[in-house]
Parts: structure tokens; C-alpha cells; sequence
């Protein structure tokens, strides 16, 4: 049998990556590559990565990366590229919004699609789904499409009809539909109507790498961690009256915020509103060894996402060894047991699950020893054979 | 050619209602009434009546046929309170003569491992509610969930028990087998009457299991198996909610209690009570210096305590102890006392999470660390209650000694 070879549209991948989805394509790609599948990873980016490094990290040549010369990277919005366009950093002449940048990204796929060869397409979340549609139009190749999260969800169920329309044109003209959790499907078919057996759950893993482990600095105060980006689909502003709350009850505790995001400014001037400032930290992002070090210096990080299709983040953190708090409005939640969840919007229910891990000792160990164990499960190996599954059923569908 | 001592355990705990850091302080309402009140009624209907009902008409109709049981001061209290009519069926049964209660803890609790002021108090009350509920005076004792150790049988000895049950597991007996009596070491003449595990759980675990070999299984089968067996008893020793609630209704496990006697006289086999068995001679002395239970392959007490989360809130609850007591606060001490149950600890357990096995038995919370989370928190309030009293007696005594 020959190889399987895969077009595969992205929007970022390590270390240039602003959130999970960079993780959750270098994840599968890895997964893929050793399961014997050629790939070659299309990306927009703005032209001045290092991305040899990137083919040393998957250390496998069967992962070739071509890159379109674009300022898109994830998580762009259209105010967002607005500010970027107006800084006059442009080299070339671009799109005026992100919109023409998504079709400028598409056109240049057709000839991509006819360059490349490949058996099947598979593009990643909805800046890529008109390059994906018109790479089959060229190809005549099968489409999958990856939702890794929906206008729905990035925008807490107030979407830019103009995004949500191109999500919904992209799940349309694909031959099939991937997507992360049950949750999501669920979303999926309530906002976009799409059949359910055309949906293919895949939950994500985790590459099985060992942590490093860092020395713990010695703390006064407990310590508990937000990390994402500081955006409405992550829950930051949950966060911050949660920290209020815990503070009344156990006031020798940190807040530590790690990310960036639009909702920053209004994140810090609510936390002095609440006069809680002296104890909770904005670092801004991090690297990833300061990620790692920022999990592992905590007590318990929580994730009150509002929606989030998986919350692979949350498995980082469980694989260094921190205890999780999760909303019960993530993929995550559906496939971990030792983890504690609550809603995100039940302030008082998160914060006596918090203030219980930092009363009790043995409930934070607990917590750290299970979940250390049970993260074992989720490896890389996993979505890749459900993905290369769902390749070969589009293939015979297709043939 | 043996006979057969059919015992069984019924029992139902007081099961919490989420109880939060925001509750702490505010009220006392700990246990779920209402969920309490449900379960004890669907129990009521699937499995206490209609197998009492069975046990009646075989009492009726075999002149050997015996049973046993021991019953829960919260089964007993929860009966009172939510389904009566299955109290008055106890009743009935005592009143055949054919029906032993045995004693155990009032609030089925782990005190002996604790703290045995409270265990030998829980013990002398449930004498008195098997006193005024079945007007028996029980010589033999089970511990809660068969836990047991030489020390155990040591201490009920003292406390003028003539027996004791366990579970007869490998580990301990060896080459030796549960079907006789034998003297716990260190006892002067206690018998320790042992759980034949095999063919208990043949009935209790594998009975409605399809791809068990030797499914279904009926009375005559099982009459067969027990019918060359030697020894002084065979004890068949199981939950009393294997009928009807463990085993459903449709898997034909009333038809098969309904023959059972009938099958079992088949081969001149007939029913014994443990009592019975006292005045058996012992065939060796068991030495058990370890605790043994009959839960899981372990047989082990890590199914409540096993876990740093389950070790600590046992330790925090035995800690209170002297504290409730001291306040004198009936309400208050009885509260304590229904924490005592194992189950709160059992909901903790995180050995079959793992496994992604569901818990044997119905949990009211979602997870073991929202069980321990709600313990926790009664906890603290049970505490916080204390310090007003505290505070008092100190200043009390300061004034005592200053003056």
C-alpha cells in the first residue's frame, strides 16, 4: 500500500502559535508522520519565522511545510488585522482586511493543491476553509474539515456571520467533518444544522515527551493559575470574581493570569475595581518553559471557558502535574474523570471547589496523583488513527 | 453433607446533600431527605417487601428453613421514617421464631478502627434497637462490611459476644477450609463463623452475569454444587439488596430464592442459624493479626480507607468526637454519628474511577472528590459549632483557676 499523502491547511503551528491549535497541529501531524502519512502542512505566516526548526521538532521528513506569504495568525480577528494592517509593518501589498486575506490564502491554495500531490485535504478551522474548498475544486481530491473551535464558541454565541458563514461553507463542501468533542458536535449541529453522521469526534492527546521538572520557588501564599488567551471564550472575567471570592476565604493565595488577549485592559482594571490587585499577577504570554514552569509552581489551575470545543491545556497542565479545575463547557470535561468541574458561570461553585483544594492537602494530591496517571491515556497515537480512519472512509466514499 | 446458614445484611446510610463553603456556618441540613426518603422507598419497593414476603412463605412452608440478618440503626432509623410497612414485616419475620438478628454498629461505621469508646457505644445501641424492634438479644456479631482482625474478636469476646463472622478468604485460611468453625486466636471460646466467598458471590455478583459459564443459575444447580461439600456450614453471607436491587427482579433472582429450600432438601440438606453453630467444637484456631473485609480481590479496608483523602476525613471526623460529645447537643452528636457510615468514606474511593468501572453501588455525588469536598465541609461546620462551646469552657477554666 502506498503512502497516504495529506494537504493539510493550517494557520500556525510551533513555535510560532498564540494558543492550542498550533499545539493541536503539531500534535497530529507528529501522530500522523508515525503512523506512516505523508503531509504537507500549508501555512500562512508572517515572513520572518524560523521554520527549519520545525522539521527538526516532528524529526520526521515526511512532514514538509509550505508557507503563503501572509500576515494571518490565529486567532486573528477583523479588528485585530485592522490594527495590524495599520501599522504599516507590510511588506507586500495585502488585503485590507482579513477577509480578502483569507481569499488571497485560498487563491494561492488551488495552485498548491495542483503542485502538490496528495489523496486527501484536510484543513484546520475556518480561515482555511475557502483554501481547503478550493484546493478540491482543483484536485478533485476529498475534503475533510477540523473544527477546532466555531464562531459560537470564540465569541461566547455572538458570531460574525461573515466567519460563522464561511464555517458553515466549509463543513458544506467538505466530504467529512472532524471536530474535537461531543460537546462541539453537539454545537455543530444546533448552529449550523449539519447531519451528525457526517461529524467524526476525535478527542485530542498530548505529545508523551517527558516534563522537565523545575525547581518550585519557595512561596508564602498558594497559588492559583489562569492561563489562555484573555479572551471572552476563555472565561478571564469569570476568573477574576472567582479569585474575589476565594480571597475572602483564603486570603494567602495568588492569582497568577498567564496570556494576552483583548480582554486584558479590562481584566487588570477589574481586578483593582475589586481591590484585589496586590494578589493576582498578569504575566502576559510566556514562553513554553515559563508555561511549564508557571504549572508546576501552582497549586491548581482552572479553566472557566465559556466554550471550548476541548481545552487541551488542560492535559498540559495535568501532565505537570497540577490538579484542574474545569468548566463543565469544554471537550476536556467529557473525557477526564479526576479532574474537578463546575460551570463557568457558578462563581460560588467554583470557588468552594477551590477553596477546598487549598484547605485540603490531601484532596490537591489526589487530584495531582490520578490525574497524573490518567493523562497517560491521552497520547498522540489515539487521533491519529481516528483521523487516518476517517481518511479512509472519505476515500471509499470518494472513489 | 453439610447445612447451609443463609444471613443477610441490610442497610442503608444517610446520604449527604451537597453541602458548600457558602453553607458553612448557615444551617445544619447535612443529609438529602429527600433523596434518602427516594431511595429507601424504591428499595423498599424492589426489594425489601416482595423478598421479606418470599422469606415469610418459606418460613410457611419448610419447617427447616431459617434466616438471618442484621440490620443498620439507619436502616432501621430510614424505615421509621420513609417506609414503615418494610419495619412491620421485620417484625412479622421475628415473630416466626425462624429469623436470628445479629449485632453489629448502630451507624454500620468503621469506629472499631477508630476509637472503640464509640464503637463499643454504637454496638450497645444496636442491641437496644434489636431489643425493642425484634426483642432478641444477639450472640453473634458482624462487623461492618466483615472487617475483622484477632483483635476485633478479642474485644467482642469481652463484651460478651459467643461469635463472630468473617469473610473466609485464601489469604487467611490457606489450606483450610470456610465450611468449619473455628476459635479466633487469642479468644477464649468465640466461634468465627466464615463467609463461603465463592458461593456467596455466586448468587450476590455473578448471578444475572451472561458470560459467566455457568449461567443461568438455578436452585437445583446450585443445590447440586453445595450438596457434596463437607464441613459444619456452609455461609452464605450477602447484602440483602442482592434481591430485587443488585440483581433485578427479571434476572429471575426471587424465583431462585423461592426453590432454593426445596432444591436443597433434594439432597437432605436443611438451614441453620449461626447461633446454632455455637455449639459446634472448632477445628483449629484462626490467628488474623491483619484487618480483612470482604470487599474487593484485596479484601482489604482501602475501599474506605485507602486514599489520602478518605484517611483524612476519618481522621477529622474521630478528632470531633470528644468536642460533640462534650456539647451535649443530642441533634448535633447524632449528625456525627451518621458521618461515622462507612459509605461516606466508600463514595471517596478512587480504587475503580481509575478503571472507569462504575461504583457497585449508588453514589450521590459526581465524583469521589466532590464527596470529600461536601465531608470536608460539614465537617468544618460541625467544628466551627464546637468553638463557642470551647471558648466558653476555657474561659471557664481560666476564671477557675484565677479566682
Amino acid at each position: 500500500m502506498s503512502k497516504l499523502k495529506v494537504l493539510m491547511f493550517g494557520w500556525e503551528f510551533p513555535p510560532f502559535k498564540s494558543g492550542g491549535l498550533g499545539t493541536a497541529c503539531y500534535g497530529l501531524t507528529k501522530g500522523l508522520a508515525r503512523h506512516g502519512v505523508d503531509i504537507t502542512f500549508v501555512m500562512p505566516a508572517v515572513p520572518d519565522g524560523a521554520h527549519a526548526r520545525f522539521v527538526k521538532l516532528v524529526g520526521a521528513d515526511s512532514v514538509k511545510i509550505r508557507k503563503i506569504d501572509s500576515p494571518l495568525v490565529a486567532y486573528m480577528t477583523p479588528a485585530s488585522y485592522e490594527e495590524w494592517h495599520a501599522t504599516g509593518k507590510r511588506r507586500h501589498v495585502y488585503g485590507r482586511d482579513i477577509f480578502e486575506e483569507v481569499q488571497r490564502y485560498a487563491a494561492r491554495a488551488a495552485k498548491i493543491a495542483r503542485e502538490e500531490k496528495h489523496d486527501i485535504i484536510h484543513a484546520h478551522d475556518w480561515m482555511t476553509y475557502l483554501a481547503g474548498i478550493n484546493a478540491k475544486k482543483a484536485s478533485k481530491k476529498p475534503l475533510v474539515v477540523h473544527l477546532h473551535a466555531t464562531e459560537f464558541d470564540r465569541t461566547g454565541g455572538n458570531p460574525d456571520p461573515r466567519i460563522s458563514h464561511i464555517e458553515w461553507l466549509g463543513m458544506k463542501e467538505a466530504d467529512r467533518i472532524i471536530t474535537n468533542s461531543n460537546y462541539s458536535k453537539q454545537n455543530i449541529i444546533k448552529h449550523y444544522k449539519i447531519r451528525p453522521d457526517k461529524i467524526d469526534v476525535v478527542h485530542w492527546g498530548i505529545d508523551d515527551v517527558q516534563t522537565h521538572h523545575f525547581e518550585t520557588p519557595l512561596k508564602k501564599d498558594k497559588i492559583v493559575l489562569f492561563l489562555g488567551r484573555i479572551t471572552l471564550q476563555k472565561g478571564p472575567d469569570y476568573f477574576i470574581e472567582v479569585a474575589k471570592k476565594v480571597l475572602d476565604y483564603e486570603p494567602h493565595t495568588t492569582f497568577v493570569i498567564v496570556g494576552d488577549g483583548d480582554m486584558l485592559p479590562r481584566i487588570i482594571n477589574r481586578a483593582a475595581e475589586l481591590g484585589i490587585s496586590n494578589k493576582v499577577i498578569f504575566t502576559g504570554a510566556l514562553s513554553e518553559q515559563d508555561v511549564q514552569k508557571a504549572f508546576q509552581a501552582a497549586d491548581l489551575y482552572v479553566m472557566p471557558s465559556v466554550s471550548e470545543p476541548f481545552g487541551l491545556v488542560a492535559l498540559e497542565s495535568l501532565k505537570n502535574g497540577t490538579p484542574i479545575l474545569i468548566s463543565k463547557h469544554s471537550g476536556v470535561s467529557e473525557v477526564l474523570k479526576h479532574a474537578l468541574k463546575a460551570d463557568f458561570w457558578d462563581i460560588n461553585e467554583m470557588t468552594n471547589k477551590i477553596v477546598s483544594v487549598l484547605r485540603h492537602p490531601p484532596l490537591r494530591e489526589e487530584l495531582k496523583k490520578n490525574g497524573m496517571h490518567e493523562v497517560q491515556k491521552f497520547t498522540l497515537d489515539e487521533p491519529a488513527k481516528k483521523v487516518i480512519h476517517t481518511y479512509h472512509h472519505v476515500r471509499e466514499v470518494h472513489a | 453433607m453439610t447445612n447451609v446458614c443463609l444471613y443477610f445484611q441490610v442497610h442503608q446510610p444517610f446520604r449527604l446533600q451537597k453541602y458548600t463553603l457558602f453553607d458553612i456556618g448557615k444551617h445544619s441540613r447535612y443529609f438529602d431527605e429527600q433523596k434518602n426518603k427516594e431511595v429507601m422507598q424504591k428499595i423498599a419497593r424492589k426489594c425489601y417487601l416482595p423478598a421479606n414476603h418470599i422469606i415469610r412463605d418459606l418460613i410457611a412452608k419448610h419447617d427447616d428453613f431459617k434466616a438471618t440478618y442484621s440490620i443498620t440503626g439507619t436502616a432501621i432509623e430510614q424505615f421509621e421514617k420513609y417506609a414503615p410497612n418494610v419495619l412491620r414485616s421485620f417484625q412479622e419475620l421475628a415473630q416466626t421464631g425462624a429469623v436470628e438478628f445479629l449485632a453489629e454498629t448502630s451507624h454500620h461505621s468503621l469506629s472499631f478502627l477508630f476509637n472503640r469508646e464509640e464503637f463499643d457505644y454504637q454496638v450497645r445501641e444496636h442491641q437496644k434497637l434489636v431489643k425493642k424492634y425484634f426483642s432478641q438479644k444477639p450472640k453473634i456479631f458482624r462487623n461492618t462490611e466483615l472487617i475483622y482482625n484477632n483483635e476485633l474478636a478479642q474485644h467482642t469476646e469481652k463484651m460478651g459476644f459467643k461469635g463472630i463472622l468473617a469473610e473466609g478468604w485464601d489469604g487467611v485460611l490457606g489450606w483450610r477450609s470456610p465450611n468449619y468453625v473455628y476459635t479466633p486466636a487469642g479468644t477464649r471460646k468465640m466461634k468465627l463463623l466464615l463467609k463461603n466467598y465463592r458461593l456467596s458471590d455466586d448468587v450476590a455478583f455473578r448471578f444475572s452475569n451472561k458470560s459467566w459459564n455457568s449461567w443461568p443459575l438455578t436452585a437445583d444447580k446450585y443445590a447440586g454444587w453445595i450438596a457434596p461439600i463437607l464441613g459444619d456450614s456452609i455461609n452464605l453471607f450477602m447484602d440483602y439488596e442482592t434481591f430485587g436491587e443488585h440483581q433485578w427482579e427479571d434476572t429471575g433472582i426471587f424465583n431462585f430464592l423461592k426453590h432454593l429450600p426445596a432444591a436443597l432438601k433434594k439432597h437432605n440438606i436443611s438451614f441453620q442459624h449461626p447461633s446454632e453453630l455455637l455449639k459446634t467444637e472448632a477445628k483449629d484456631t484462626l490467628d488474623i493479626p491483619h484487618t480483612i473485609s470482604w470487599a474487593d480481590v484485596e479484601r482489604d479496608t482501602s475501599a474506605w480507607l485507602g486514599n489520602k483523602m478518605q484517611q483524612s476525613a476519618s481522621a477529622r471526623l474521630y478528632q470531633l468526637r470528644g468536642s460533640v460529645l462534650a456539647s451535649g447537643d443530642k441533634e448535633l452528636i447524632e449528625s456525627w454519628r451518621k458521618l461515622t457510615t462507612s459509605d461516606h468514606f466508600y463514595y471517596m474511593c478512587t480504587k475503580w474511577f481509575n478503571d472507569g468501572d462504575v461504583h457497585k453501588y449508588f453514589n450521590p455525588h459526581d465524583t469521589p472528590y466532590e464527596g470529600y469536598i461536601t465531608f470536608m465541609n460539614v465537617l468544618q461546620d460541625i467544628a466551627l459549632k464546637q468553638k463557642p462551646g470551647l471558648l466558653a469552657s476555657i474561659a471557664h477554666y481560666i476564671k477557675e483557676v484565677t479566682v
